[in-house]
């Protein structure tokens, strides 16, 4: 049996951030989502300026993507196709799908724009992480009123010992006005960072069990 | 391994209500793109694949009324009758009881009930039907299933996506059976949308010709039994035999520029379903008409080898059904296999695509044994299915 282990986890939460255990203390108070996610990005000083572009659902999953994925050098160890990424949430695209709404509801202030238009798809948000940080593996985006580890464990699980894949990105990314929760962590195959003599005891095992545990954040 | 076998399936478009009435239309060569003027979707006339609105509130009210009087007062939008129709024809022609714990319902769809959006204050559904899980919920409640849908919403690959994630559950043991649908709507949000894109062709779609000017939009639904069960099936067997999909990793909007990530997608189902390029019979392509996409996907025909085998693309007959497109297309193409037949690629009649590609250009009998069905989407995905006959 292969196992599977989670090598880097982020939540954020309501003005919480949480990396790999480590909470980043944030003593300013925000009043929308908007401003806590700009403050974010700049304090992690990341510049990408098409973060500016992307809708709230998206800039959310993206930061917490940047914040894991910079704790583990992916990129020098595996191809763009053996990534993949899986991500869930609650609300799909609603947030913005209200937003654009608002741009056709009104036959005199009638005003639809492509740039948000896009975002009403929720897989948008994997194409930016994609875009980003040049994944080209399996992709799957999948709707649950809540959280549900054991689905996302049983996918990652399937294509990861078929092979499809050799790393997965995968978690929970849902924002609803105003209120937003994203878990992202990063999953490997044992077998292969003992291949690169990596010291695999600080990892857990991908289970519903750990991923619900460290969506939230009792730590590893 | 288990095998994956399709036990029932039904299609759901302007083109009718179930798989034989469908199949039935692509061999008249009958088009169910139509120009349309209605305020109420777009401000101007467009070419769009509408399903008989008329003719599914009385098949819907038919249906309850036979057989399940206890849902006469319950209201249901109009996506969730498309599914509950769609999902009733396949469990009806499928031989399997699907109530138990052996069976998941996967659902597809990109935007559900969006018509819904800002109709809040008419108070005919609860807000809560615009989450998709609430939709799921209700088309469960209805067929009293033992397990909460799965719903996959992947843009244009969602009703491909669908049916891979049900074929793995199969192959790995984790349910016996799966019920697969797909469904998005017609609304004026979808149409605004890619008119502000200048997406939409002024004129029926035409994939892969040389004055394609633009996508066509269509709505519907289907639906496939995916079962293990491989003593139920009768006649030919027919497979999900490898399925896999990728990222472009280079533009939300706009498909790859070398189509070398949708043919990596249709190397990992071919390699899956253990067969070669040569092998492949017919492709149903993702052909949505647009310059680019048309564009991509004959360099990633070419880039996987496949310049030789048959491809259509069903959208010049009912559109670009979104996160239908994917299941629909499926269905059409098992339909091709079964009655061992290659259906024109409506719209074409003169390539316009930079690499040499087989585009059918009437309707053929052939032998299809080994079949692809391709699709792509915003968000820079892809995927490929194969589809088997035994």
């Amino acid at each position: 049996m292969q196992n599977h282990l989670i090598t880097g986890w982020g939540v954020i939460r309501q003005n919480t951030v949480i990396v790999d255990g480590q909470v980043k203390e944030i003593h300013e108070k925000f009043i929308t989502f908007a401003e806590f996610i700009k403050f974010l990005y700049k304090k992690e000083q990341v510049g990408y300026p098409k973060f500016y572009k992307m809708d709230n659902l998206s800039k959310l999953g993206f930061l917490t993507a940047e914040l894991v994925l910079k704790n583990r050098d992916l990129k020098n160890n595996y191809r763009s196709e053996e990534i993949g990424v899986v991500i869930a949430n609650s609300s799909s695209s609603l947030d913005t799908d209200f937003e654009y709404f608002e741009t056709i509801k009104d036959k005199n202030n009638y005003y639809p724009s492509p740039s948000v238009f896009v975002y009403t798809l929720s897989n948008i948000l994997i194409g930016e992480i994609c875009i980003r940080n040049q994944l080209k593996g399996e992709n799957a985006f999948l709707v649950s009123e809540y959280f549900d580890p054991g689905l996302i464990t049983s996918i990652v699980d399937d294509l990861m010992r078929n092979n499809r894949i050799q790393v997965c990105i995968c978690g929970w990314v849902e924002l609803f006005r105003e209120k937003y929760e994203s878990f992202i962590c990063i999953v490997e195959k044992e077998e292969r960072l003992k291949h690169n003599n990596e010291n695999t005891l600080n990892y857990c095992l991908l289970t519903k069990e750990n991923l619900s545990r460290l969506c939230l954040n009792n730590g590893i | 391994m288990t095998g994956v076998y399709i036990a029932s399936d039904n299609i759901i478009t302007s083109l009718g209500f179930t798989t034989t009435e469908t199949i039935d239309k692509f061999r008249r060569h009958s088009i169910g793109l139509q120009m349309i003027s209605d305020p109420a979707l777009s401000p101007v006339r467009l070419p769009l694949s509408c399903v008989d609105t008329l003719l599914l509130e009385e098949k819907f009210r038919s249906l309850v009324s036979s057989f399940y009087p206890e849902f006469l007062n319950t209201a249901f939008t109009r996506m969730e009758k498309m599914f509950i129709l769609s999902i009733q024809d396949s469990i009806h022609n499928s031989g399997l009881n699907l109530k138990g714990e052996e069976t998941i319902l996967i659902m597809s769809t990109t935007k559900g009930n969006i018509d819904l959006i800002g109709e809040e204050k008419k108070n005919l559904f609860d807000p809560k039907r615009l989450f998709l899980w609430e939709m799921a919920r209700v088309i469960q409640d209805f067929f009293r299933l033992y397990h909460s849908p799965i719903v996959v919403s992947n843009a244009c690959i969602s009703g491909s996506l669908a049916i891979g994630i049900g074929a793995r559950f199969i192959r790995s043991g984790k349910f016996r059976n799966a019920i697969v649908t797909g469904g998005d709507i017609l609304s004026k949000f979808v149409i605004s949308g890619f008119q502000s894109f200048q997406a939409l062709s002024p004129e029926p779609c035409k994939p892969f010709d040389i004055s394609r000017n633009g996508l066509s939009l269509g709505e519907g639904c289907a639906t496939m039994v995916l079962t293990a069960d491989e003593t139920i099936i009768s006649g030919d067997k027919i497979t999900v035999a490898g399925f896999a999909t990728s990222n472009d990793a280079n533009h939300i909007s706009g498909p790859s520029r070398t189509g070398e990530e949708l043919a990596f997608a249709i190397g990992q189902s071919l390699s899956e379903a253990g067969i070669q390029a040569s092998d492949i019979d017919f492709i149903s392509a993702h052909g949505t008409a647009t310059v680019f996409n048309d564009e991509m996907e004959s360099r990633a025909l070419t880039l996987a080898k496949l310049n030789d085998s048959p491809v259509n693309s069903f959208k010049g007959y009912i559109g670009h059904t979104l996160g239908a497109a994917g299941i629909i297309e499926s269905v059409a193409t098992i339909q091709s296999m079964n009655s061992n037949m290659l259906f024109k690629s409506a719209g074409f009649s003169e390539s316009g695509v930079p690499e040499k590609i087989r585009v059918v250009e009437a309707n053929n009998p052939a032998n299809l044994i080994y079949c692809l069905k391709t699709a792509s989407g915003f968000g820079g995905c892809n995927s490929s299915l194969v589809f088997i006959k035994q």
